[in-house]
């Protein structure tokens, strides 16, 4: 009786430890997306066109840390990679969308869609197509702590409390400060705004800059715990563009929640072998050869990267402006 | 900028009917030179065109000079098409092409249909790295010869060695969610279930290619199956981040794998900290002993700062050029006639051979760990100061499986 | 008021009108005809295949993006679809040996776009602007996700391939030879054009126009936005799947590429770079794209890069693309003035023709240091041999970028001063588009 007790308890171990580090990992995953859907939903909500360079940045924010964390340490790279994303990106809004902004929201979009290609491009002739090693530094490059026997590493942690106190530091700076109160303003009524004298153009080009100075430095603390690589931009793009339009075009608490959920999502999804085939048993083998069989034997496992896009699909059908989406485009 | 030059002269060429120059051997070199599996196909580009100086210095074959023409494919198979009929405009009747067993299998097809609706005009298709077993069994051509075990040889090799390890007793599969993962998936299930029945197989994932970013999941899955050994056909990022993953939770197990060796893969090694817990299946690694390896290793990385990967390449182009000598030849017909069922001195020592029924060549396997060196090796990988040590050499005849192909010969 | 109507109600197209229209389509069938006469290589008719299987493609793109204002980033879908159905019609067809000749294969593709697209398009349509474009992006990434899961269809990564000539003949073609599918490609060319003109020239043509502009009057004028969407994108979806059925004859495989992003991004590009405002836009943008990425990429290993910053300069500056370029000066060409702008347009072009040159330069020049150190730093460019090694190379590039940045900046001023006085005056006398 103990032995199978024993057992028991350790197979409730295994799924537990698996949850909690799934939960912690999906989590993890959910505000990094967060960091840089914030960025994206406030330009929209402001300027109107959707950047779609934003992952771009995140992926010059990780390439900058990298290069300046090799001259002087990755201390001084957390601070100034971000700031020279940020100033890229308010160059970017001063000196190219003004001036594509009177040919139309698509030639904007179009205008982004180009600057993401051209930035890859660019990475990869700098710092080339292989990955390039960018280190945790040595501080942090311990275990934290230990669930049932996985180490948690120091630098996840790290991670999870830099992105909180930028969300502190932001959600301060909206609420309390002048500019915030403008920025806030301006994020519903710009027109307005510009009639009350404020200079709309600097603020344009204020907000751009801080929305690619956090998708960068969410670039910065993710490089070196993923891959950094000149296709980084590539792979986080589209789940980005889910997650805005899942959690609604415009809305911030929107952005948040749909980016937890995906974040949580696909995590939850790779830790899952379960398919049709396990819960309801084989198919017979008439259909062995046909597309059922390959639905019929998918594991949620493998299907895990495409689950942010079936969200998607399911949102659109059932609530089109998305969980907490306030505006139409 | 050279290829500038090149371009130029292709648009020429292109547009006239008239015959190119007898004098030269042209091998188009069908891979992807931008993009994103450029870094791989660049490092292919250089160690071919090494080997054709290598040729050139020695009078080139049969008096011509051998030219090497780089034709950017972006790794997709329609524009390996379009570059591929470029290239025969241009007088190009040998290509060779390794990323990708699906341009492979494009490519082959082209050839094939090619040939066949052009008699007189026949081109050959030398693959050096696409391991698709498809390609010697169902899908084999005449005109197709492939310089690399396919994922089912190296998967027999590496069973065979497994055979030896009493210490393997539970393993885990992990694996890219495409053909070759599958291949491999399957290969390893049957193979050790014919050979060491008493091996647990206590897990088999096949994760979506290049797509993860983060593979603790799946190393957690890993730990919670207690495996003392995984078996991986995972190259590129998705190699990289496994063991990324893997040093982050402490994981410790013996990785057997099919590209540790690839671009990326001993820096992540060395990241890990998993010294010689690393193995790699190949036909040949750089501190073997042998001193004309040796020399060649030496000469290929004072002049391009990388090691060689394809040993392959050197045994395709140094049978390709003892084909046509014996053939007396380089019309393609009589050079594939002089290639299949002949035997050669491999690279790395020893004898290779290129079997007639399906054209795949067999030779010594190497199973090789990754780690800190000794004395006894001398080359080290990526500068990361650790090197291959070799584990244990599979004799040619214990790697060779039999093929299903039933190929059409031209009369 | 009669002053008004006159000029509203268009008068009934003279006989030379009409000559001009027709004339315009019977001479392209004939150049059409003759085009494998002049350049007969077998790289030339794979690339005039192509180009005709894109101009198809940017059309049919054209009727979401130019007609009614839906930027997709997920059209290779119907493309990739259709591609694939006819690659296992093939299969069928010829393993039952059904008298169903080449030349009608392409139909079945169309129908598979079609069929999808009304799948599909009801939910992709019903917003419109940005929202649709995300939409069509997390569709596309699906299918081509769902592309490596369903392994049987799609084929996993090496696709599927057939054989073209197994089937039956038509006037003893079998279609194995590149000339016989260049024919097949301009014929469906042809009419792919006509159809898609036609359809421009139909009410449902002018509501999707309509949409475009301005949804909320259609909605008055009592038409649903959203219908109008839906039939443009089923429209759409048909001629892609044209396009990717002669894509898969032409290569007789069919893999996930053809759904990909890349491809959705390549038509986007030839659309729009060719100009979404005239019917005659996505094919100059078709031609001039298929060629420039069949041709850049052996001049140069970073055309990635060239080809990203012109998009870039051509959405910021010319936002109606090459022929919107051209027709600009249509009204200079009737009034007689177009003679006066010419070498002010010689004399702009010079300064940015260096500025030009010296990006080029400092492109290629970093390009050589950073991914091929090892070569040798003699390189060639436009015939004359520079070191990438040595300082002049670079102080060369930045005084050619910098003195052809200013001096640019000086001549167009000029060029658009004199462009409005011609402008002005063709107005005056009567031509105003």
């Amino acid at each position: 009786m103990p032995e199978r007790s024993r057992l028991i308890s350790r197979g409730w171990c295994v799924v537990l430890e698996l949850i909690v580090i799934s939960t912690l990992n999906g989590v993890l995953f959910g505000i990094l997306l967060f960091l840089m859907a914030s960025g994206l939903t406030v330009i929209f909500s402001m300027l109107g066109v959707l950047n779609f360079a934003h992952a771009s940045f995140y992926m010059l924010g990780a390439f900058f840390g990298f290069q300046i964390s090799r001259w002087v340490g990755f201390w001084p790279a957390l601070l100034i990679a971000p700031l020279l994303a940020g100033a890229l990106g308010a160059a970017v809004e001063r000196f190219g969308l003004r001036q594509v902004h009177r040919n139309g929201h698509v030639a904007e979009l179009l205008f982004t869609f180009g600057l993401a290609f051209a930035i890859e491009e660019i990475v990869q002739i700098i710092w080339g197509k292989s990955p390039v090693d960018f280190r945790i530094p040595p501080l942090l490059d311990f275990s934290a702590f230990t669930i049932f026997s996985t180490n948690y590493p120091a630098y996840k942690m790290f991670m999870l409390l830099v992105s909180i106190i930028i969300f502190a530091g932001l959600l301060v700076a909206l609420k309390k400060t002048r500019i915030g109160l403008i920025v806030q303003a301006a994020l519903t009524h710009p027109q307005m705004v510009g009639h009350l004298g404020h200079n709309v153009g600097r603020i344009f080009m204020l907000v751009f800059g801080v929305g690619t100075a956090l998708a960068a430095i969410a670039g910065v603390i993710a490089g070196p715990a993923l891959v950094t690589q000149s296709n980084m931009a590539a792979l986080l793009g589209p789940i980005l563009f889910v997650v805005v339009v899942v959690g609604g075009l415009g809305s911030l608490p929107g952005a948040f929640i749909a980016s937890l959920l995906i974040g949580l999502v696909q995590t939850f999804a790779v830790s899952m072998n379960g398919s049709l085939d396990g819960a309801f048993g084989p198919l017979s083998p008439a259909y062995a050869q046909t597309w059922l069989a390959d639905i019929w034997g998918v594991t949620v496992a493998q299907i895990a990267p495409i689950m942010p896009y079936v969200l998607l699909v399911l949102i659109l059908i059932f609530r089109p402006m998305g969980l907490l989406g306030t505006r139409d485009t | 900028m050279r290829r500038l030059t090149i371009g130029i002269a292709f648009a020429l060429l292109a547009c006239s009917h008239a015959a190119i120059a007898q004098d030269t051997v042209k091998i188009g070199y069908i891979d992807p030179l931008s993009g994103g599996g450029a870094s791989v196909g660049e490092v292919g580009l250089k160690t071919f065109q090494f080997l054709a100086d290598e040729l050139n210095a020695k009078g080139g074959i049969l008096g011509k000079k051998v030219e090497i023409v780089p034709l950017d494919n972006k790794t997709n198979p329609q524009e390996s098409l379009i570059q591929a009929q470029k290239a025969i405009d241009a007088g190009v009747r040998y290509v060779t092409q390794g990323n990708g067993s699906s341009v492979a299998g494009a490519l082959s097809d082209f050839v094939t249909k090619y040939n066949d609706r052009n008699p007189g005009k026949e081109v050959l298709y030398f693959n050096y790295a696409a391991v698709d077993p498809i390609l010697t069994n169902a899908k084999c051509s005449f005109w197709h010869f492939r310089w690399d075990a396919n994922s089912d040889i190296k998967m027999e090799a590496l069973t065979n060695y497994m055979k030896g390890v009493p210490t393997i007793k539970k393993l885990y599969l992990i694996n890219q969610d495409y053909s070759f993962g599958e291949s491999v998936r399957s290969a390893a299930k049957t193979m050790l279930k014919a050979k060491r029945p008493d091996i647990a197989i206590v897990g088999d994932e096949l994760h979506p290619l290049l797509k993860i970013t983060d593979f603790a999941p799946y190393v957690a899955k890993i730990k919670a199956s207690g495996a003392d050994t995984v078996v991986t056909g995972n190259w590129g990022q998705d190699f990289a981040l496994l063991l990324k993953a893997a040093a982050d939770t402490g994981l410790k197990v013996n990785w057997y794998t099919y590209y540790a060796g690839g671009t990326g893969g001993p820096t992540a090694i060395k990241q890990a900290n998993l010294n010689h817990q690393v193995f790699q299946i190949a036909e040949g690694i750089p501190n073997l002993g042998n001193p004309a390896a040796d020399t060649f290793e030496k000469a290929l990385r004072a002049k391009y700062d990388f090691s060689l990967f394809y040993p392959r390449a050197v045994n395709e182009m140094r049978m390709f050029a003892a084909a046509a000598e014996k053939a007396k030849s380089v019309d393609p017909v009589k050079v594939a006639t002089a290639l299949e069922g002949m035997e050669f001195d491999v690279y790395d020592g020893g004898k290779g051979t290129m079997r007639k029924e399906d054209h795949q060549f067999f030779q010594p396997m190497y199973i090789a760990s990754f780690g800190e060196r000794t004395e006894k090796e001398p080359f080290d990988e990526e500068k990361t100061g650790w090197g291959w040590r070799q584990a244990a050499k599979i004799e040619a005849e214990q790697t060779t499986l039999p093929t299903t192909c039933k190929m059409e010969r031209p009369n | 008021m009669s002053e008004l109507t006159s000029s509203v109600a268009p008068p009934y197209p003279a006989f030379s009108d009409k000559l001009k229209f027709y004339g315009i389509w019977v001479a392209a069938a004939l150049m059409l005809l003759v085009l494998p006469r002049i350049f007969g290589s077998g790289g030339a008719l794979t690339t005039f295949s192509l180009i005709g299987i894109s101009i198809i493609f940017s059309l049919s793109y054209n009727i979401l993006l130019g007609q009614t204002g839906m930027l997709s980033f997920g059209h290779a879908v119907y493309y990739g679809l259709g591609g694939f159905l006819v690659i296992h019609a093939i299969n069928i067809i010829s393993a039952n040996k059904l008298p169903i000749p080449l030349p009608v294969v392409p139909l079945i593709g169309g129908l598979t776009g079609l069929f999808f697209a009304a799948l599909l398009g009801w939910v992709s349509t019903q917003r419109s602007g940005t929202a649709f474009a995300m939409i069509s992006l997390g569709v596309a990434e699906l299918v081509a996700s769902s592309a490596l899961i369903l392994r049987t269809f799609f084929g996993g990564e090496a696709g599927i391939s057939a054989n073209r000539t197994k089937l039956m003949r038509l006037f003893d073609w079998n279609f194995g030879p590149q000339i016989q599918i260049y024919y097949l490609v301009a014929a469906w060319t042809l009419l792919a054009m006509v159809a898609m003109y036609a359809l421009t020239r139909t009410p449902l043509g002018r509501m999707c126009n309509a949409v475009r502009d301005n949804p909320e009057r259609v909605q008055f004028v009592g038409y649903d936005p959203h219908v109008v969407r839906y039939l443009a994108f089923c429209f759409a979806g048909f001629f892609a799947g044209i396009a990717g059925a002669l894509a898969a004859i032409n290569f007789e495989i069919a893999n996930s590429a053809y759904l990909g992003a890349i491809q959705s991004g390549t038509v986007l590009f030839s659309t729009y770079i060719g100009g979404v405002g005239f019917f005659i836009g996505p094919i100059v943008g078709a031609m001039f794209v298929t060629v420039l990425s069949l041709s850049l990429s052996d001049l140069t290993s970073v055309w990635q890069l060239y080809f990203g910053l012109f998009f870039i300069s051509v959405v910021t500056f010319a936002p109606g693309g090459i022929t919107g370029l051209l027709m600009m000066h249509r009204p200079l060409l009737k009034g007689g003035t177009l003679g006066k702008v010419l070498p002010f347009y010689l004399i702009a072009l010079i300064p940015t023709f260096a500025m030009v040159a010296g990006l080029v330069l400092a492109i290629e020049t970093v390009v050589h240091h950073t991914v091929n150190p090892g070569d040798d730093p003699n390189i060639r460019a436009f015939g004359i041999n520079f070191n990438a090694s040595s300082p002049v190379t670079w102080i060369v590039a930045l005084f050619l970028i910098v003195a052809g940045f200013v001096v640019a900046r000086k001549t167009w001023s000029w060029l658009a001063r004199a462009w409005d006085d011609a402008l002005t005056t063709a107005r005056d006398r009567g031509y105003h588009a």
